[in-house]
């Protein structure tokens, strides 16, 4: 892996989009042509190297570059937009929309994220040491094509409106989320290790969810159907099985309707 | 505005049977004029097509039903904005685009009339206010009025001259164009939840059929002389085994004759003869029934027909054809939009993606091809999308590119999944029809400028013609083996004057232009039932005064209004 590093050096006075700050986007580039590809502060044209100095030197293809941002892109949005390979890491806070419509490769944000964080994500890996905020792996607005693949992991709390219209993948919140978990999922995973306020399932036709802590206000759409063994990220418990969201519409199989699954830890 | 010579192009422009004669033309402020002095500014379109401007009979570019499918679908936006370049607005959506992209991309494919192809008369206000919005292109409306409860009520008691001055007045109320049926009585039947399906299913409450109201409406067109003759999306739309109920409607076209004074000679325009031109009996052995539909069509004189082709994007579909979008919506379980529009129509959203790799859609792609190769008159069958619903009109270029070769043809119907399905259901496979040029001509501007009564207008570039010209980058005698060319020359044209103004030069917008609004004024002898009728079901019924109803001047604030005086 070849390594470029990017130190902030001004903050920008509005929010920073920064689409271009990607392995796909340096490969193959020198740290001058780096400094020169543009970015926007609101409607205004800017070029990278007027906040960041740029070092070191991609690899020839995305999967050989290696993205290092020393320092915090509280005011940085969209890092890591479309990459398909390589990494990013980012010692300190980021700004929303880390890794959307992500196809592949690494991120990994040592302080906290915005909202949007892997949103219709298809691939790849976003690890999230503190907390992120609202629809972590959701769909974009108005699509019913929500994140299909890869694997995001919030070590900490989360907001509402995790992997809304998911179809695959798997999210991972270590700590507590507030409401709305796979809302219209029709697919996918959603592990959640702490508690959560309600809301769970809403309009879930197809997937899964666990919640190893408590649900504070179970949706009447879903039914208890067994209590069963299972293992999930490496902890191994008795779960609760529900099946829902039972006011949604379902597709049928040999026979059978689909059922969204929903694991919550018996007490 | 001024003098301008376009140069030595291809002249393509068949209402003058003129087919590739290299020649001049000549512009004169908005006019096209014999000559033009030596001081005129001067375009090279040596080894390139010159055609008139381009005419679209019809597409949902402008209104509430628009407007409802962008706020429905902010994701028809994403990675489809570029950010503006000034001095011009920033462009966004693919299936329905802002009324800025809308008119950018009409012009850039030299189009210089659009016809908005069903309004809500209610709320015909905020389809001229778009109207107003979208730049360049001239464009007209067409209210729709074949689930009117007072056209229902006139036609029941066969009261042509009653709907007629009830017609003129709406025309006028809204500033509309023409006279639209849209799933004639259908509509009215959502309303309880019903549809009509065949043209004798009688619409609740009104006891009346859909073929009364088709014939009366026609009855009425021909009575007032309007400029277009009735513009009809017919019953039973995109359902397998449809092409029965198509080829019914259409006879009642027979014996029909057209009276105007705009030389138009048909008497029913059918729009996007695609999705109804379906056989079989289930989406099972769905199959194409467009040779059955086009020979009927070639042989019926009075009739004009637009494709409606299907483009295999994924786009957004629209209509007052309330029961038929919730009828979709029940097949792809994605977002729906209904609305019920008081005494007048209806209407319904949903998105839909039409995937080459579904056996439906491929068959759907054929059909709507077929017709178009199978047209034996090409001055009445024109190319649409019915946009957005069989895909957006910035498709155009591919649906040309498809119609010229068969090569393109074959490369898509290759890339499909389903390839042999969809030629066991179609005949596209073994059809060996390439369009010219001047058939292409036809069918997106003689043909539609004269259907629409405004061949004195717009079609062609005889002197004394608005100066509408367009230069695409093909050589008309070294046309390219590659079929992408087409399209893309198509897309974006090298030139384009519209009304004497150069509003794109090399494929850019470089003009906001001067566009106007097209509107029908019939005036009809005064007739105090209808107007009782209406103070009556204002009083009564709508939620709106008739103070309030009609269209402000300050909405279509750049008007071209055809007066037709009925009494005369």
């Amino acid at each position: 892996m070849a390594l470029v590093t990017l130190k902030p050096y001004k903050e920008p006075e509005l929010y920073l989009e920064c689409n271009n700050i990607s392995p796909d986007a340096f490969a193959g580039k020198t740290a001058a042509e780096i400094s020169e590809l543009e970015v926007r502060e609101g409607k205004t044209r800017v070029r990278l190297g007027d906040y960041f100095e740029v070092s070191g030197k991609p690899g020839d293809t995305a999967e050989q570059t290696e993205i290092h941002i020393a320092g915090d892109c509280s005011r940085i949005k969209y890092l890591g937009t479309k990459m398909t390979a390589g990494s990013i890491k980012v010692d300190g806070n980021a700004d929303m929309y880390v890794g959307g419509w992500m196809k592949g490769g690494k991120i990994h944000v040592t302080g906290n994220v915005h909202s949007f964080c892997g949103i219709a994500m298809e691939g790849g890996e976003i690890t999230v040491d503190g907390n992120a905020e609202n629809y972590v792996g959701s769909a974009y607005r108005g699509d019913w094509r929500g994140m299909r693949g890869g694997t995001i992991r919030i070590r900490g709390n989360a907001g509402n409106d995790i992997g809304t219209f998911m179809l695959g993948g798997t999210i991972i919140i270590e700590k507590n989320a507030f409401i709305h978990v796979s809302t219209h999922a029709e697919g996918g995973c959603v592990v959640i290790k702490g508690d959560v306020e309600g809301r769970v399932g809403g309009q879930m036709v197809k997937g899964d969810i666990y919640v190893l802590g408590k649900i504070q206000y179970m949706l009447p759409g879903f039914k208890k159907i067994a209590t069963v063994e299972k293992e999930i990220d490496g902890v191994s418990a008795r779960f609760n099985h529900y099946i829902g969201d039972l006011g949604e519409r379902h597709p049928r199989s040999k026979g059978k309707e689909i059922y969204a699954n929903l694991f919550v830890m018996a007490s | 505005m001024a003098e301008i010579i376009i140069k030595n192009g291809f002249v393509v422009d068949p209402a003058r049977k003129i087919n590739g004669d290299v020649m001049d033309i000549a512009i004169k402020d908005d006019k096209i004029v014999e000559k033009v002095g030596s001081g005129a500014k001067e375009i090279d379109a040596r080894g390139k097509v010159v055609m008139t401007g381009g005419v679209d009979i019809h597409a949902h570019v402008a209104g509430p039903k628009v407007n409802v499918g962008r706020l429905m679908r902010p994701e028809d936006k994403l990675f489809k904005s570029p950010n503006a370049q000034a001095p011009y607005r920033i462009e966004s959506g693919f299936s329905i685009p802002s009324t800025f992209k809308t008119g950018y991309d009409y012009a850039r494919m030299g189009y210089a009339f659009v016809m908005e192809a069903a309004m809500p008369p209610l709320h015909s206000p905020h389809v001229h206010e778009e109207i107003h919005d979208t730049p360049i292109i001239d464009q007209g409306a067409l209210p729709v009025f074949a689930n009117n409860w007072f056209v229902l009520e006139y036609l029941k008691n066969r009261e042509i001259e009653n709907s007629a001055a009830y017609t003129a007045w709406l025309l006028a109320a809204t500033k509309g164009y023409g006279v639209k049926l849209v799933n004639p009585g259908g509509t009215a039947a959502w309303a309880w939840g019903l549809n009509c399906l065949t043209l004798n299913d009688p619409v609740p409450f009104f006891d009346i059929t859909p073929a009364e109201i088709i014939s009366g409406l026609m009855q009425t067109n021909e009575y007032l002389g309007l400029p277009h003759s009735i513009h009809i999306h017919q019953n039973s739309l995109g359902t397998p085994g449809n092409y029965e109920i198509t080829l019914d409607s259409f006879r009642l076209a027979e014996g029909v004759k057209a009276n105007n004074k705009f030389s138009r000679d048909s008497v029913m325009h059918s729009t996007h003869v695609q999705f109804h031109s379906y056989g079989g009996d289930s989406w099972r052995n769905f199959e194409s029934k467009a040779k059955e539909v086009m020979d009927y069509i070639n042989g019926q004189k009075n009739i004009t027909v637009d494709l409606g082709c299907v483009t295999l994007d994924e786009t957004t579909t629209m209509t007052a054809d309330g029961p038929f979008e919730h009828h979709l919506n029940q097949l792809n379980h994605l977002k729906w939009a209904n609305t019920d529009v008081e005494l007048e129509t209806a209407a319904g959203v949903v998105p839909y993606v039409y995937d080459k790799d579904i056996k439906v859609c491929g068959i759907q792609w054929a059909i709507g091809l077929e017709l178009g190769l199978y047209a034996k008159d090409p001055m009445r069958t024109f190319i649409t999308t019915d946009h957005p619903n069989a895909g957006p009109f910035i498709r155009y270029p591919r649906i040309i590119k498809w119609l010229m070769s068969k090569k393109a043809r074959e490369e898509t119907l290759e890339s499909m999944k389903y390839t042999d399905k969809v030629i066991d259901a179609t005949n596209i496979h073994s059809l060996d029809t390439e369009r010219t040029l001047y058939e292409i001509a036809q069918m997106t501007r003689a043909g539609p400028a004269k259907a629409l009564g405004l061949s004195h207008i717009f079609g062609s570039l005889a002197p004394g013609m608005e100066a509408n010209v367009v230069v695409y980058d093909l050589n008309f005698n070294d046309m390219p083996d590659d079929p992408e060319q087409i399209e893309r020359a198509f897309l974006r044209s090298s030139n384009f004057i519209k009304s004497g103004d150069i509003v794109v030069k090399d494929g850019d917008i470089v003009s906001h232009g001067n566009k106007r609004t097209f509107w029908v004024n019939a005036k009809v002898k005064e007739n105090p039932q209808v107007i009782r009728d209406i103070h009556e079901k204002f009083l009564k019924e709508y939620t709106v005064g008739l103070g309030n109803y009609s269209v402000w001047d300050c909405l279509a604030p750049n008007p071209y209004v055809i007066d037709i005086d009925v009494e005369a």
